[in-house]
């Protein structure tokens, strides 16, 4: 459902993705580790349309659309969703009304009625329930005030409500207490389905222990320099990343 | 150039709304200001001899005043000899009640959402319709009466009711007071005038909506509500105006005279013709708007959402006399492409325990220059007077600007001020944010600025916080930076 050739990114003068390759085909799980600054988020950022970072090279295929044509929005509502690293708040603006506001456009943008408050709180509800969340959280300022965790399950609850095809989850582990991890990962792994694919950005191996991936993928200076299964995940978990740097500086 | 401003310099506002003008026959006075011109409007009205009296002194006085320069706003000399200074629907006798209305006019207010039919009517609010000089129709006059409370236009006051509008007109806002109210002073045409009596809850939201219709005309309208002894009033007024090429000039007054244990609500939702995306044309809104909280435990609350008018001057305050009365000021001013607005508030603290709140929310786009000028004043008897300020600015672009200027004189040493002031700009991220939402960058900024503003508009009636959160939408639309 997504195919990336050869991508080529760069913010400002600074060229940050360099020639990066990956497949993901429904149903799959891919996880994305590397070190800080190897350019995972701005993977993330690129393929949700962010304009501050102009592709320069290269292609990404999304369910037989060219991605980079489409705009921010038209990506969300052809299914991209984007956990972020840092979620922004937006003082003065409940979640609640955040994800009326979005969730309708979506439905619209695919030719459907926009839902009534009776069924809008129905889907609130049970997405509420997936994550855990309360609805006291969901009435405030949207992040505004809120813990690194509640951001993040806050996320994750709005993943559910927008119910993606292609959901990108960027560092959705850190900052998080293992319950709140438990919590998260529950809630993600709930949303799995054989139509569904994500892609996990994480630094550690602990989250992939909740959601299992069918793939990792090792990301540095811009490039996936090597793949493998679960099983590498716990390779870098116990040896680091240096033996990867060392192996792509021979190459 | 950066894509910020691509996006900003593709100014693509949508036209304002409520530009068209109705044919309606008129009958004005000759352009240009002098005692004749002071008597005709007079006479027209056949008023009294006192009030025409009033006018003229207004008027002798107005001619050695100055217009005012200190207001962070510029713009070409006014030329107050090209101004008409009444105009109003031809009607041949006056309508008795609204079936012998002119229907042209009544269309005029159908077209802008405000049905004068009382069927029709929201049956929670009543309506006084200005068009230009005149007041057009007065709604549920009859239902309200009955309770005592007089609504009506202030022409009919000044004929029905002279002892109370000679005991209260210049009370609150005196003629000369500053350049503009005395300009009023001396040739306002109509307005609204409202009484309400001792201990009566007003059952419904009073409004009054102005336009102004006529070329080359200015409106001066005057509007004085007196709320007696423990009663409770909410008062709305809506504004609006055709697309013209030149300035017009609406200088109005508004009083507000709070007796012991009143409570008054006043809401503006001021949507005046702005000019167009060049900053050709607009409105010139220079308005005088003061409460006296005479009696104690009296309280008025301001708020407005100013999204009009090429130039705004105006500072409703309040003048805190009766002890523990209490003033808010609570407003939202949007200004967008070359608009310029110098807004806020007064609040005089002259009574024990008096209370104010200010909350000020300027929101500036395009090439647009905004700015809050508030003074708190706590005078030497204010024993334990409070203030609290908060004055937020968001910017929208690197081409506009916002501007605080407080003033805060305190003379009795229990007094408590606080203010809080914040500039802030709308974040590529937040909306960044909402796009990957699947929200569309308008709605995503409808969407920021109304949580931005929320403190204020939750102060407005229920009817009105809707309009006026689509009516921010709509004067901000395509002006995203
Ligand atoms: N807005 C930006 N301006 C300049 N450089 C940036 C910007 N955002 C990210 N970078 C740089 O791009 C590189 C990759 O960053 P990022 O994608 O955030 O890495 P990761 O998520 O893998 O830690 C870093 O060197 C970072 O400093
Ligand atoms: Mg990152």
């Amino acid at each position: 459902m997504l195919s990336i050739k050869n991508l080529h990114a760069k913010i400002e003068d600074n060229q940050i993705l360099n020639g990066l390759n990956l497949e993901v085909k429904p149903g799959e799980v891919h996880a994305i580790m590397g070190p800080n600054g190897s350019g995972k988020s701005t993977l993330a950022s690129v393929l949700a349309g962010r304009e501050e970072f102009e592709v320069t090279d290269g292609t990404v295929e999304y369910l037989g659309k060219d991605l980079l044509e489409l705009a921010p929005e038209e990506r969300a509502r052809e299914g991209v969703f984007l956990a972020f690293q840092y979620p922004v708040e937006i003082p003065g603006v409940s979640t609640i009304n955040f994800m009326k506001t979005a969730v309708n456009q979506v439905r619209e943008a695919r030719g459907q009625q926009p839902l009534d408050a009776v069924s809008f709180l129905g889907l609130m509800k049970e997405k509420m329930k997936l994550v855990e969340i309360d609805q006291s959280l969901l009435n405030r300022s949207l992040n505004e005030g809120f813990s690194g965790g509640e951001k993040k399950r806050n996320e994750i609850f709005q993943m559910a409500m927008l119910e993606p095809k292609l959901a990108i989850l960027d560092e959705t582990d850190s900052g998080l207490d293992i319950d709140a991890l438990r919590i998260v990962a529950n809630g993600v792994n709930k949303l799995r389905d054989k139509n569904k694919a994500i892609i996990v950005v994480t630094h550690y191996q602990r989250l992939l222990e909740y959601i299992v991936p069918d793939f990792v993928h090792v990301l540095y200076k811009g490039k996936i320099v090597k793949s493998g299964t679960k099983e590498l995940a716990l390779e870098l978990e116990a040896k680091g990343y240096d033996w990867i740097k060392d192996e792509v500086a021979v190459v | 150039m950066s894509k910020d401003n691509q996006v900003l310099e593709e100014i693509t506002s949508k036209e304002y709304e409520h530009g068209w003008s109705s044919n309606i026959e008129m009958e004005s006075a000759p352009k240009g200001l002098n005692e004749d011109i002071v008597r005709f409007i007079s006479a027209k009205k056949n008023e009294p001899e006192w009030l025409l009296e009033w006018r003229l002194k207004a008027y002798r006085q107005w001619v050695n005043m100055k217009e005012p320069k200190w207001p962070n706003v510029t713009y070409p000399e006014i030329n107050y000899q090209d101004v008409i200074y009444y105009a109003a629907p031809k009607q041949k006798v006056k309508p008795k009640s609204l079936e012998e209305v002119d229907p042209e006019l009544l269309k005029t207010f159908e077209k802008l959402g405000i049905s004068l039919t009382e069927q029709k009517r929201l049956t929670g609010i009543a309506v006084d319709a200005v068009l230009d000089s005149v007041s057009v129709a007065t709604t549920f006059k009859e239902k309200l009466g009955e309770l005592g409370i007089i609504f009506c236009s202030f022409s009919e006051a000044v004929l029905e009711h002279p002892e109370l509008v000679k005991k209260y007109l210049g009370s609150v806002v005196p003629m000369n007071d500053n350049y503009f109210a005395a300009l009023n002073s001396a040739v306002f045409s109509d307005g609204s005038f409202c009484y309400i009596p001792k201990g009566v809850r007003c059952p419904m939201e009073l409004s009054t909506y102005f336009r102004i219709n006529a070329a080359n005309t200015g409106q001066f309208e005057r509007t004085l509500i007196v709320a007696d002894e423990g009663s409770y009033v909410s008062y709305l007024e809506g504004c609006t105006a055709p697309q013209r090429d030149e300035n017009q000039l609406h200088a109005a007054v508004v009083e507000i005279y709070a007796m012991k244990d009143a409570q008054v609500k006043y809401s503006t939702v001021q949507n005046w013709y702005p000019g167009d995306k060049n900053g050709k044309g607009g409105i010139y809104n220079f308005v005088t708007k003061r409460a006296l909280c005479a009696g104690d435990h009296s309280k008025v609350s301001w708020t407005q959402v100013e999204t009009g008018s090429a130039i705004t001057w105006k500072y409703p305050s309040c003048v805190l006399k009766g002890d523990y009365s209490s003033g808010e000021f609570y407003s939202v001013a949007v200004t967008n492409n070359y608009q310029q607005a110098d807004t806020g508030t007064k609040m005089i603290h002259i009574g024990k325990h008096t209370k104010s709140r200010i909350v000020s929310k300027g929101i500036s786009a395009g090439h647009s220059q905004n700015s809050y000028r508030g003074q708190v004043h706590i005078l030497k008897r204010a024993e334990g007077a409070r203030n609290f300020s908060q004055c937020d600015s968001l910017l929208m672009g690197d081409k506009c600007g916002a501007h605080t200027f407080p003033y805060i004189d305190v003379e009795n040493n229990s007094a408590k001020v606080e203010h809080e002031a914040t500039t802030s700009k709308i974040g590529e991220d937040q909306i960044f944010y909402c796009l990957q939402r699947g929200i569309d960058e308008e709605s995503a900024v409808a969407l920021i600025v109304n949580g931005y503003a929320k403190e204020v508009l939750n102060q407005l009636p229920m009817e009105f916080a809707v309009e006026a959160q689509k009516l921010l939408a709509l004067t901000l639309e395509g002006s995203v930076g």
